[in-house]
């Protein structure tokens, strides 16, 4: 099922948490709601959920064309996931599963055995087959996620949405987990939508990418779109690490393969820099070498520019760093591969 | 290297299996220790003491008969009541409160907390007042009250009225910071499972809370029984109709029939002590549902 926000508006009192956002989400597809905190990504779904309503008078929500915006949640057909997963403590595995067909009318719900029938199935389904009879705080982190999705799968929802779903989890489990949850997105193909405000990420496993911040939607693409073209100085920050140069200084220094900008800011990512030995007189952007780090598949090299006195970022190939046999204090020669610019009316 | 300073340290050192960081020398900890102690047996430990052994000083005939007088049955009963009828008064109003001080935001919040602390900050006997002064013979509705027959003040309901008054915060204290941090996903996450408010209610929130609420009723009923100042203020004092049992026993203390008087008091201590247990035995629960 689709879903379609439309101008939505949302403020706590003084604060705008949502002002006039748009959101499409086409069907099936696994999309990305990416931002720093406070960007207002959490309240567009929560508003998508109907945990949350937007402003009188603002905009619509829309699943699949039909007009939900005062439809109260427990009837949206939406599985919702939090962050801290929200398992109902006091309850097994399999009643918090179950929890969602057992509070149903009673001409609505399915009988016992059936209902056993979907919990071991949705067991199945998140591969924890077994712990029926375990509560909550007897599974790990990243078992309790899982078991937070299964019971939001067993209403049978047109609609996924997930609140920061790894942002408990630590390090290792995060990247396991993600990974799963697009295999599983994959074989279910239900329209997914998930808060997050790791760039990392939202680049590795969404369909689609939303990125958000003070309240407005940046800029929506593919993961590919939006890292190679970034909308604003904001969305070139947020994904990724980048260089803010002078364009004037690379000019002078011929280091600036492109045409000048008239805000004269040249948005550079650390490995579009080529690092070449100096020699008098030939292009490029003179720097000296404040510090290498190597403990990871590339070098990061931390250099300070001679003219300007400003901190370049660069990344290299280990291999690279060893053939060019730098340490620090040496003097280089920095040369762009390709860099941004963007207008002057763009606020960062 | 084994010096003679060395040795020196080591026999320093090695006195104690493992020493701690925080650990003080010995003499300090045995004096710190000996006046907690002392401290304890004169100020609650001897006085509890005394209770039963003037309750008994004239034999265990003596303590039993004192029960079948029919002042005291009265008043155990008047007591009773009481407690039966603010109990559950507070724990509808605690869990109320609670819940709409823990689940939302509205205007006014922080006046309605500090409104439920009154009771606490306020002297029981000004709580009593409180209540001659609203339904009082000179009162503001106490004229109307006399038209209708109504008695408020110097009868039962002013008892009830005053005591609920004085438990108001205990449920509400107890629940308000235990809901605050459970939050309110898991309501919302039943509410997005199709769960409508009273099962959401019934399914989550009150298995949540229950040790917290239960505590809570345990201290409450343990004041409303107990509750002195302010009942004495509205009661009238009038024999085998508006005496509680704290009432009953200062009554008899002042008439000099110690054994009576001490034998109330008993039944109120034996009261504090079950309801000490009581109150251990749900923390410890609480301690243990947590855990698991």
């Amino acid at each position: 099922m689709s879903i379609q926000a439309s101008s939505i508006r949302k403020t706590f009192g003084a604060f705008t948490a949502l002002n006039g956002v748009d959101l499409n989400v086409s069907s099936g597809k696994l999309v990305a709601l990416l931002g720093p905190s406070g960007s207002g990504k959490t309240t567009l779904l929560r508003i998508i959920a109907g945990l949350e309503f937007a402003d009188e008078g603002s905009g619509q929500i829309r699943f699949h064309g039909t007009d939900v915006t005062r439809v109260p949640a427990g009837r949206r057909k939406v599985g919702f996931v939090f962050q801290h997963y929200a398992l109902f403590r006091h309850m097994t595995i399999f009643e918090n599963i179950a929890f969602g067909l057992k509070v149903r009318p009673r001409a609505e719900r399915p009988a016992r055995g059936k209902i056993a029938e979907r919990v071991r199935f949705l067991l199945k389904l998140v591969q924890l087959e077994g712990l029926e009879r375990r509560y909550p705080s007897q599974l790990s982190g990243g078992q309790r996620q899982r078991i937070a999705l299964a019971r939001a799968l067993a209403v049978d929802p047109k609609v996924l949405l997930l609140d920061e779903p790894f942002g408990a989890l630590d390090a290792k489990v995060r990247k396991d987990l993600r990974r799963w949850l697009r295999r599983f997105h994959d074989e279910i193909h239900l329209t997914t939508v998930f808060v997050t405000h790791d760039q990392e990420e939202a680049l590795e496993i969404a369909d689609e990418v939303v990125i958000m911040n003070q309240a407005r939607v940046e800029q929506v693409g593919t993961p590919q779109e939006v890292y190679d073209r970034p909308a604003s100085p904001f969305v070139y920050q947020f994904l990724g690490n980048v260089n803010v140069l002078r364009a004037q200084a690379l000019a002078n220094a011929g280091a600036h393969p492109g045409a000048l900008e008239s805000d004269g800011r040249v948005y550079v990512r650390p490995h579009d820099i080529e690092v070449v030995p100096h020699v008098p007189g030939s292009a490029g952007m003179i720097a000296v070498l404040r510090y290498i780090h190597a403990a990871g598949p590339q070098a990061r090299l931390t250099l300070e520019q001679v003219q300007t006195r400003e901190t370049v970022e660069v990344e290299i190939a280990r291999s690279e760093l060893t053939q060019l046999a730098l340490k620090t204090g040496d003097i280089v020669n920095l040369r762009l591969r390709q860099g941004h610019s963007f207008a002057d009316d763009y606020a960062i | 290297m084994a010096s003679p300073v060395a040795n020196t340290l080591s026999s320093l050192t090695g006195s104690t299996a493992s020493p701690r960081a925080t650990q003080d020398p010995a003499w300090v900890r045995w004096t710190l220790t000996g006046v907690a102690l002392l401290f304890l047996t004169f100020f609650l430990a001897l006085p509890l003491a005394a209770v039963f052994a003037e309750a008994f000083r004239r034999g265990v005939d003596a303590y039993f008969s004192s029960f079948a007088d029919a002042d005291a049955i009265a008043s155990i009963r008047l007591t009773l009541l009481t407690a039966l009828i603010a109990v559950p008064a507070n724990l509808v109003f605690g869990i109320a409160a609670a819940w709409a001080i823990a689940k939302f935001d509205f205007r006014g919040k922080s006046v309605l907390i500090t409104l439920i602390d009154l009771p606490f900050a306020v002297s029981p006997v000004i709580s009593g007042l409180i209540y001659v002064l609203v339904f009082g013979l000179q009162g503001w509705w106490g004229a109307w009250l006399i038209e209708h027959d109504l008695k408020v003040i110097f009868a039962v309901p002013g008892i009830v009225l005053a005591t609920t008054f004085v438990t108001f915060p205990f449920v509400a204290r107890e629940l308000i910071p235990l809901m605050q941090t459970q939050g309110s996903d898991e309501e919302f996450t039943a509410i997005s499972l199709g769960a409508n408010g009273w099962q959401t209610f019934w399914h989550v929130t009150v298995p949540n809370i229950k040790w917290g609420l239960l505590y809570g009723v345990i201290l409450c009923n343990a004041r409303a029984m107990g509750e002195f100042g302010a009942v004495s203020v509205v009661s009238g004092h009038i024999r085998g109709e508006t005496n509680t049992m704290p009432l009953h026993v200062e009554i008899l203390y002042n008439e000099y029939n110690f054994v009576g008087a001490f034998a109330v008091a008993s039944l109120l201590a034996i009261l504090a002590i079950v309801t000490l247990v009581l109150k251990a035995l749900v923390e410890w629960r609480h301690a243990q549902t947590r855990g698991t």
